[in-house]
């Protein structure tokens, strides 16, 4: 009797997420099928503006990718966030095998990790001003700049997730390799960076995920050099055009929909590696 | 012996310039922001010394004190909003449903959407949608009402994330506790109350910390609903700090600023971690 229940589907909360849907997809349908009308359909009404397009015209994404030098966005995007994420991955875990092998027993170590770690209580507003200065001194208020930035932001948050999960290493592994003779810097990248594969990918996704989405830092900091990622070119696009509201929408959808496919294709990937970074 | 020297020349070459350019690019300018906010630098040009003059005016400026009250104000509110539907949501996601992994699949499709888009898709939401069905102004041109435009725009994406984490806590509570519990006749609310919720206590103040930190430095959405208005009623911290700091001419004043919303940060979080740790011993 108890298993049979058990093995039962409650159906009634079913029914109530799957109506609860309606707040997460009708933002999105809204903007798709704005973005696929013409300024000719948008009546005032509901109807008009909610109804789905007459035709299914690609011209507004033309129109958009136009304005917006979509293309030249997209590729600084994909550069700052793909240069972001390697570099993050290799000199995170290394810092990270290097503090987190040696913080228990050097009060050196145990300093250098309490110093990275303690960076994130400091929120970007207060570095925002004197950065903008320095990487305008120091000639790299442009993408380079950008990426240095994000590097040492998610460094605290890394150095711990890469100090932790080496915890769970055993340190004879890499005993064995010295009996090999292998040095220290080839056992790291020989055996325990492969090893830390799992913790890379949930580094890779968070890192990823906030760069990708990030205005704050690209807008203070390459401002001046007429470069722009995904979302400053949406908001230089509001500022210019942002009554064509058929035009925003499919610059709008142009610029979610790179997230969304890499979130259908690595939907798992990106779960865990969230979960993974917010929990431990 | 060699191999110890070997080893620890390693460990040094790969900690000190890590180290060195996170000096470089977090506390050297912070350290800088610091001493800006004892000048009353404009951003160019030449400056002075002023000694506390920003700290005094910084307490005594109606702007900047409004600003504080909206953060705080957001803040608050966004994170009771999230947390309450994101633990509701939660447990519907974490019982026997059909479609389960599509349907948390699905909730948490918000959380990778850029906030600023989404920030755009929804004012057009408020602006024209909202009004047209209720025959009403829009609420974000309503001084009184444009905040609750942000918190639910804020709470729209950060529930995902936050029910991500309840379901990952949730999953740790063995079944075993409910069979117990069911035997000592509880039901619905008092199983959760006193049953399921001491469990997740853990990642409640995981969520607690994340939101509440996230809609302290609330920025994005700002840029996005409202530009800070109307009337300044909803100029967030990091808004007021960027929009005055940056091209105001405010940099030494805003400077100060900073420092205020940095000290308030670290406070929040000592605070959140030192709650935590205590309500774990208990357990």
């Amino acid at each position: 009797m108890n298993g049979k229940v058990k093995e039962r589907y409650n159906m009634p909360v079913t029914i109530l997420l799957i109506c609860g849907l309606a707040t997460i997809i009708f933002p999105l349908y809204m903007t798709i099928v704005i973005a696929f009308k013409q300024p000719s359909e948008m009546t005032n009404s509901i109807a008009g503006i909610l109804s789905l397009p007459k035709t299914w015209s690609f011209s507004n994404f033309a129109e958009a990718m136009r304005v917006t030098d979509f293309w030249n966005s997209l590729r600084n995007s994909l550069l700052i966030t793909g240069v972001t994420v390697v570099l993050s991955v290799v000199l995170h875990s290394m810092v990270g095998y290097a503090i987190g092998r040696n913080k228990a027993k050097s009060k050196w170590y145990n300093l250098a990790y309490l110093y990275i770690v303690s960076g994130m209580f400091v929120p970007f507003a207060i570095l925002m001003m004197p950065l903008v200065k320095q990487t305008a001194q120091w000639g790299i208020a442009n993408i380079v700049g950008v990426i240095i930035c994000y590097v040492v932001f998610y460094m605290p948050m890394n150095l711990m997730l890469y100090a932790g999960y080496l915890v769970n290493i055993p340190v004879a592994l890499e005993e064995a390799a010295r009996v090999d003779g292998a040095s220290t810097w080839t056992t790291y990248w020989k055996i325990i960076f492969p090893i830390m594969k799992p913790m890379h990918a949930t580094v890779a996704v968070i890192t990823a995920l906030s760069v990708w989405n990030d205005v704050m830092t690209p807008l203070v900091i390459m401002s001046g050099s007429g470069m722009n990622t995904l979302p400053l070119a949406q908001m230089s696009f509001q500022t210019q055009f942002g009554t064509n509201y058929n035009l925003a929408f499919a610059s709008y959808l142009l610029a979610l929909l790179p997230l969304l496919i890499f979130y259908i294709v690595c939907q798992k990937q990106i779960l865990n590696g969230v979960v993974n970074g917010a929990v431990k | 012996m060699k191999h110890a020297n070997d080893r620890k020349r390693t460990f040094m070459l790969m900690t000190i310039p890590v180290v060195a350019l996170f000096f470089a690019f977090n506390t050297l300018p912070l350290i800088k922001g610091v001493i800006y906010s004892f000048t009353n630098f404009r951003g160019y040009g030449s400056y002075d010394w002023v000694g506390l003059r920003n700290y005094i005016d910084l307490f005594q400026d109606g702007r900047v004190g409004k600003s504080y009250l909206f953060t705080l104000k957001m803040a608050v509110a966004a994170t009771i909003v999230t947390n309450v539907i994101s633990l509701i949501l939660a447990l519907g996601l974490n019982s026997k449903i059909r479609f389960k992994s599509t349907l948390r699949g699905m909730y948490f499709v918000p959380n990778i959407l850029g906030a600023l888009v989404v920030g755009y898709i929804f004012n057009y939401f408020f602006t024209y949608i909202i009004p047209a069905i209720f025959h009403t102004t829009s609420i974000l041109a309503s001084s009184t009402w444009a905040w609750v435009g942000i918190v639910i725009v804020c709470a729209w994406q950060a529930i995902a994330m936050n029910t991500i984490i309840y379901i990952s806590g949730l999953s740790t509570v063995p079944e075993d506790v409910y069979e117990a519990g069911s035997i000592d006749g509880a039901t619905g609310w008092e199983k959760f109350r006193s049953l399921t919720f001491p469990l997740i206590i853990p990642f409640f103040s995981i969520n607690m910390v994340l939101s509440g930190k996230n809609f302290l430095m609330v920025f994005d959405q700002i840029m996005a609903l409202t530009k800070g208005g109307p009337a300044q009623s909803t100029e967030s911290i990091s808004f007021l700090i960027y929009n005055n700091g940056m091209a105001g001419g405010q940099f030494g004043f805003q400077s100060a600023n900073a420092v205020l919303f940095f000290v308030i940060i670290v406070a929040f979080s000592v605070a959140q971690l030192q709650f935590t740790s205590s309500k774990e011993e208990q357990l």
